[in-house]
């Protein structure tokens, strides 16, 4: 058994601590430790994504108790994955909000770090409830990072994200509840063994607590319609927290993934089979479209990065909702490169905020941005990266994804919808680009007016973010493999299961 | 005792949810409660109600309790304490903030009894 399944645990939570104990006043000593924990964060995940290509199925057994009595945690290819695409982030978000979105108030850093416990928690057990109590750890951080800085908007949009996530988690205990006095486990593992004997008396209760379970999913994943929550809670607040926030709709798509291939899967019994199936390609579709439509009624900026975010969402929960090998693969390439396309654009809002003073991101003209140039260009970049425009990545992700769907009754359903939503998205951040850029008049602002060589080095971050868009291409065949295999692992849970409840047997069975 | 339990989940349940449709913060605050009241109860209950039994298994015993759900509902009442003492000062802060109690922060400028009195006065005029 190796440590290292649990260091993606232990390094966020020790560095919010100690980042807590250095006291509020320490700025730069907080910003060093916990760009560290960071930069410390993305070999540790390449390092357990390159033991999971090999196969390999990584069981932690907190305290040595074995599973299903103790709290496992585990890593497959697919929380390798997310813990990789996690760290990333993170570092480009965090480097983004070094440059000054940390002084608007107390404690940034510390909730920042609980938040990537949180997240990496959630990715990592393989325990439902253990699965609940992340979740709150990841909301709770998550709450105080949304409200970071303040403002009427913010505790508007703020009130309705932790109220309805409030809900949410009542909803989780229900299930987890339900499953429990039926199943009488909730290791998932276990589960998935428990359910596929499960006697037809019951399929009533463990149906029930399973589509409650896609309802709490579906508000982190921010499904139609649970989704009305994002686009406040993500336009008001400051940057880098909406660019580590990309991620957190990914959460809801993960466990939606995790749960119902393993628990409500091929080996569940009639009744609770393939559960989310019936719902998920639909709702996908229905927010996909909502999203496009969002983004073309949006008056601001942020608010629109806020409707592609769903738009996105529901475009990778399409290709999981398809439960084959290459919808889930399609989704989950798209995942990865959303999640940077995304936080790219909303770090890009900020400079554009920032630039257009008092006009801040309102789709109105407005005075001329200092560098359009080079401002525009990269918008142009993050535009057609995220509208799915060839040669970037987002093309790859759709063409997967379209390719995929050929396979599926729903064919005609779902090429209308992505492609015209790709359309429509081009359409919408085209009007948005012209209006900042083209139709500007007046004057600069002057305290935005920096040299050139300070602009570069604050747009840093994006082209960080830019660049492994980019390496989502150059190396697409790669992660393509990576995430193929992945599906592969997901659609067929015996391995899994045996790796969690037979630890001994598998290492000694591995050559 | 099983049929008495689950009315009172049932009837936290229906409050709760009743109280957090309501349009301002303090019954929804409460509504929240109640709900995490409802399923404190209900997890609980998971484990089966048993009256006077050890929660391990000892030889002279007649049964044991399932201890698993009380671990459990313990965690849940902590982070519901946690979320609960958050959201109300979110929503005092919401208060002082948005200038009324609404949970869209509507900014009438008028309280929740002028309010009523000027929506009886429309709907007369309509």
């Amino acid at each position: 058994m190796s440590h290292l399944t649990i260091a993606p645990l232990l390094l966020p939570l020790l560095a919010g601590v100690l980042i807590l104990l250095l006291g509020e006043r320490r700025l730069a000593a907080q910003r060093a430790l916990s760009l560290a924990a960071v930069a410390l964060s993305i070999p540790l995940a390449l390092l357990l994504l390159s033991r999971a290509a090999q196969g390999e199925i990584a069981v932690y057994a907190l305290g040595n108790w074995p599973a299903p009595f103790g709290i496992v945690l585990v890593a497959d290819r697919l929380s390798a994955f997310m813990l990789t695409i996690t760290a990333l982030l993170s570092a480009f978000a965090l480097a983004h909000a070094v440059r000054g979105d940390d002084r608007f108030g107390p404690h940034f850093h510390v909730l920042f770090q609980l938040q990537l416990f949180g997240l990496n928690g959630a990715f990592l057990t393989g325990d439902l409830f253990n699965l609940f109590v992340f979740f709150e750890v990841l909301l709770l951080a998550s709450y105080g990072l949304v409200l970071h800085g303040g403002g009427r908007a913010r505790t508007r949009a703020g009130l309705h994200y932790v109220v309805i996530n409030l809900i949410g988690s009542t909803l989780f205990l229900f299930a987890v509840g339900a499953l429990y006095g039926v199943l009488g486990t909730l290791n998932m593992a276990d589960l998935a063994v428990k359910i596929a004997t499960l006697p037809e008396a019951h399929t009533g209760v463990v149906r029930a607590a399973g589509l409650l379970l896609l309802v709490v999913f579906a508000i982190k994943a921010a499904l139609l319609p649970l989704h009305m929550w994002l686009p406040g809670a993500y336009a008001g607040t400051s940057a880098g927290v909406a660019a580590l926030f990309a991620i957190m709709t990914k959460v809801g798509a993960y466990s939606i993934l995790r749960v119902y291939t393993l628990i409500f899967g091929a080996d569940a019994v009639a009744g609770v089979q393939w559960l989310a199936e019936p719902w998920l390609l639909p709702l996908a579709l229905a927010t996909l479209a909502l999203g496009v439509g969002g983004a073309l009624a949006s008056r601001a900026l942020r608010e629109q990065i806020a409707y592609l975010v769903l738009a996105s969402a529901g475009t990778l929960l399409v290709g999981f909702g398809l439960f084959s090998v290459e919808g889930i693969s399609a989704g989950l390439y798209y995942l990865a490169h959303s999640t940077f396309a995304a936080a790219a654009l909303f770090l890009l809002a900020d400079r554009i905020v920032l630039g257009r003073g008092a006009m801040a991101d309102r789709y109105e003209a407005g005075p001329p941005l200092p560098h359009p140039r080079l401002i525009g260009g990269v918008f142009f970049a993050l535009a057609v990266l995220i509208a799915g425009l060839p040669p970037l990545a987002g093309f790859f992700g759709k063409l997967a994804l379209l390719q995929a769907a050929l396979a599926s009754p729903a064919l005609v359903w779902i090429w209308a919808v992505v492609l015209i939503g790709g359309l429509l998205t081009v359409i919408a951040l085209a009007r948005s680009g012209s209006l900042l850029f083209y139709r500007a008049h007046g004057v600069p602002q002057a305290q935005a007016n920096n040299p050139l060589g300070d602009e570069l080095s604050r747009l840093a971050p994006i082209f960080g973010l830019l660049a492994l868009g980019l390496l989502l291409v150059v190396e697409g065949e790669a992660v393509l493999n990576y995430t193929r295999a992945t599906a592969e692992q997901l659609l067929v849970p015996a391995p899994y299961i045996e790796a969690v409840l037979h630890p001994v047997a598998t290492q000694e069975a591995r050559p | 005792m099983d049929a008495l339990l689950s009315i009172a989940i049932g009837v936290l349940t229906a409050t709760g949810v009743y109280l957090t449709l309501r349009g301002r913060t303090f019954p929804v605050v409460l509504g929240l409660t109640l709900l995490s009241y409802a399923v404190n109860v209900f997890l609980f209950l998971m484990g089966r109600a048993s009256v006077g039994l050890p929660p391990l298994i000892a030889p002279e015993a007649a049964g044991y309790t399932d201890p698993l759900p009380q671990a459990l509902v313990l965690t849940a009442i902590v982070i519901g304490f946690a979320m609960t003492a958050f959201v109300v000062v979110l929503a005092l802060r919401a208060r002082a903030e948005l200038g009324n109690d609404h949970v869209d922060g509507l900014n009438t400028g008028l309280d929740e009894t002028a309010e009523r009195q000027h929506k009886g006065e429309r709907e007369d005029r309509a």
